[in-house]
């Protein structure tokens, strides 16, 4: 391999060329696994024996003339997917040794579709964090900058595409998960509507908000992965019956004459100007492709992350309820009763972050205060998605920053609980109203990537790739990739 | 406000942590600091507002009652931290 990193369209047509076999090309990510993770982190279990009896499977099936685009190509899964036979953490000490006995449907459909699973990635215990720093294996680092984070909570998904070790991981966006990581690591993370993709094996975070997503360098992989994953499935009590679109389909279409609207609010305080005028540049960009650039107002915007911080903990608090240490999971020894037991293997078993969102989550939904965060969350939840509707009246997209600054160094945010929440700023109000959204890289500032956010009405899933998609043809940030990779793939 | 000691403790008891005496005050400060941040919202004026049920208006999906399932109940527990004969033992809830 002379390039250091190979999006998924064009590894497809090596192999089906035959110019590479899913052997060599999983090989290739076992070495760099090898060679680089030892410092980035990403990965929490690489499993190369299962890889390469998948990539052989899949070299037999392109020989016989089957399979697809997909089939061969290696990927990873962030280690909150259920695999089947294969630990499945969540990144913390309360899962450690939990071998899943099932597989998400994720898993399951991009095992079908012939994608070859080089191990489980890195991200923060549970989900809960925007830095990949509550990991109880340790931090991840960013590609660009070892000192830096680079983002949460699919933060080791987001390092190892960028790092160039799988062409592709999965993620899941609760709050910015998928999108955050992506932006700070300068690849494209998107996030599919509330329910287009099956949460069913999907260790489960905030219920409401959880959605499975994709990190790729680019909208076209996005595309030809999501088509694989998404669709309504019987075993998730949430899944949209909704037709699924061609993703692939669509996205060339012209979108000269498109209105995008960019929230004034976006760039009130708090965002670096320097990523302010990265922003308006790629605007510019949808400017020359036809598109008109509308100023649209989003007045609760401050309301969407201390409405998030209701919602989201009631909802961890509830659903990890189910930890207690006797079905599955930590048990703390010699326990004297029931209710010891329970507490000392929870106390044991969850990090700090996770029995602060515990603890908010319990306060918020105890007596007495219930009508005064929660329902009051969930009507504010109900004004920010109003607010969003009004702007697809007017627009057919929105864009602005996926994140208020490039990546931060480790350790920087970790003191205050409320600093490192509001790097969710622009991307918690797409949770909050189910919508889809991408974060595709639109500038370098100082030596790391900047993000810029598209955001669609529900179920656009097609529009939002397919505007992602033409500003990659005219713009080659996502290819610019971290100095340590591109040395790396010299050899 | 100010978490009392007490009130972390009754917070802690309800989520069945455990907090350290010498952790309690980091707690309370940390949730000072969360609760203040999320006071905010008592200020929006949501009074022509339902709570929202669903991000995407969807209504809860029901489907036949029929069996989808088996059990492999070895495969399960294998899971388990501490079984006997298919049983999951926990610490004497009797005596």
């Amino acid at each position: 391999m002379s390039s250091s990193r190979l999006t998924i369209a064009a590894q497809s047509r090596l192999l089906l060329k035959g110019d590479v076999s899913s052997r060599e090309l999983t090989q290739v990510c076992l070495e760099r696994i090898a060679q680089q993770d030892s410092l980035l982190n990403a990965f929490i279990t690489v499993t190369p024996d299962a890889a390469l009896a998948a990539a052989d499977a899949a070299d037999q099936q392109r020989k016989a003339g089957k399979g697809g685009a997909l089939t061969g190509v290696p990927m990873a899964h962030k280690d909150i997917f259920c695999t089947r036979g294969v630990t499945t953490t969540c990144a913390s000490k309360m899962l450690a040794n939990f071998v899943s006995p099932y597989d998400a449907t994720v898993v399951e459909r991009l095992a079908a579709a012939g994608m070859v699973s080089v191990g489980k990635t890195n991200m923060d215990e549970f989900a809960m964090g925007s830095s990949n720093e509550t990991s109880y294996f340790g931090p991840v680092r960013n590609p660009w900058d070892p000192a830096c984070s680079p983002g949460g909570s699919s933060g080791g998904s987001a390092a190892a595409v960028a790092a160039g070790l799988v062409p592709m991981a999965t993620g899941t966006d609760t709050g910015g998960s998928v999108r955050q990581p992506a932006a700070l690591c300068g690849i494209t993370g998107f996030k599919p509507s509330y329910g287009r993709v099956s949460r069913y094996g999907i260790i489960a975070f905030a219920s409401s908000l959880d959605q499975a997503g994709v990190l790729a360098l680019t909208a076209e992989d996005v595309a030809l992965v999501s088509a694989a994953m998404s669709g309504f499935d019987a075993r998730d009590s949430t899944s949209a019956p909704a037709a699924v679109p061609d993703y692939m389909a669509g996205l060339e279409a012209s979108i000269r004459g498109k209105a995008i609207g960019v929230p004034k609010e976006y760039f009130d305080a708090g965002l670096d100007p320097a990523y302010a005028a990265a922003v308006h540049a790629a605007l510019d960009v949808y400017r020359q492709m036809g598109a008109e650039i509308r100023e649209v107002s989003l007045p609760n915007l401050a309301l969407a992350v201390p409405t998030y911080y209701v919602v989201c903990p009631a909802e961890a608090s509830s659903n990890l309820s189910r930890y207690d240490g006797v079905r599955f999971g930590h048990r703390a020894a010699d326990a004297p009763d029931l209710e010891t037991l329970y507490k000392r293997s929870r106390t044991e078993g969850f990090g700090e972050e996770v029995k602060r969102r515990i603890m908010t989550g319990t306060y918020v939904l105890s007596a007495g205060y219930y009508d005064a965060y929660y329902l009051k969350a969930q009507k504010v939840r109900q004004l920010i998605s109003n607010d969003l509707q009004r702007c697809f009246e007017q627009v057919d997209m929105l864009a602005g920053p996926t994140t208020p600054t490039t990546a931060f160094r480790l350790g920087a945010k970790t003191d205050d609980p409320v600093q490192m929440y509001l790097n969710d700023i622009y991307t918690v109000s797409v949770n909050l109203a189910g919508l889809p959204a991408i974060s595709i890289p639109c500038g370098i500032l100082d030596g790391l990537p900047a993000g810029l956010q598209l955001v669609g009405p529900a179920f656009a899933e097609q529009q939002v790739l397919n505007f992602a998609h033409l500003y990659q043809k005219e713009t080659d940030w996502h290819t610019r990739q971290p100095a340590s990779t591109a040395m790396a793939g010299q050899g | 406000m100010a978490f009392s000691k007490q009130a972390i403790e009754q917070i802690a008891h309800l989520a069945r942590l455990e907090i350290s005496e010498a952790d309690t005050p980091v707690y309370a400060a940390k949730l000072d600091r969360i609760i203040e941040f999320i006071d905010e919202l008592a200020a929006a004026d949501t009074s022509d507002l339902l709570p929202m049920a669903h991000s995407l208006e969807m209504s809860q999906r029901l489907r036949p009652d029929e069996v989808t399932e088996s059990v492999d109940r070895d495969r399960y527990q294998a899971n388990a931290p501490e079984v006997s004969h298919g049983l999951y033992l926990v610490p004497r809830v009797i005596d």
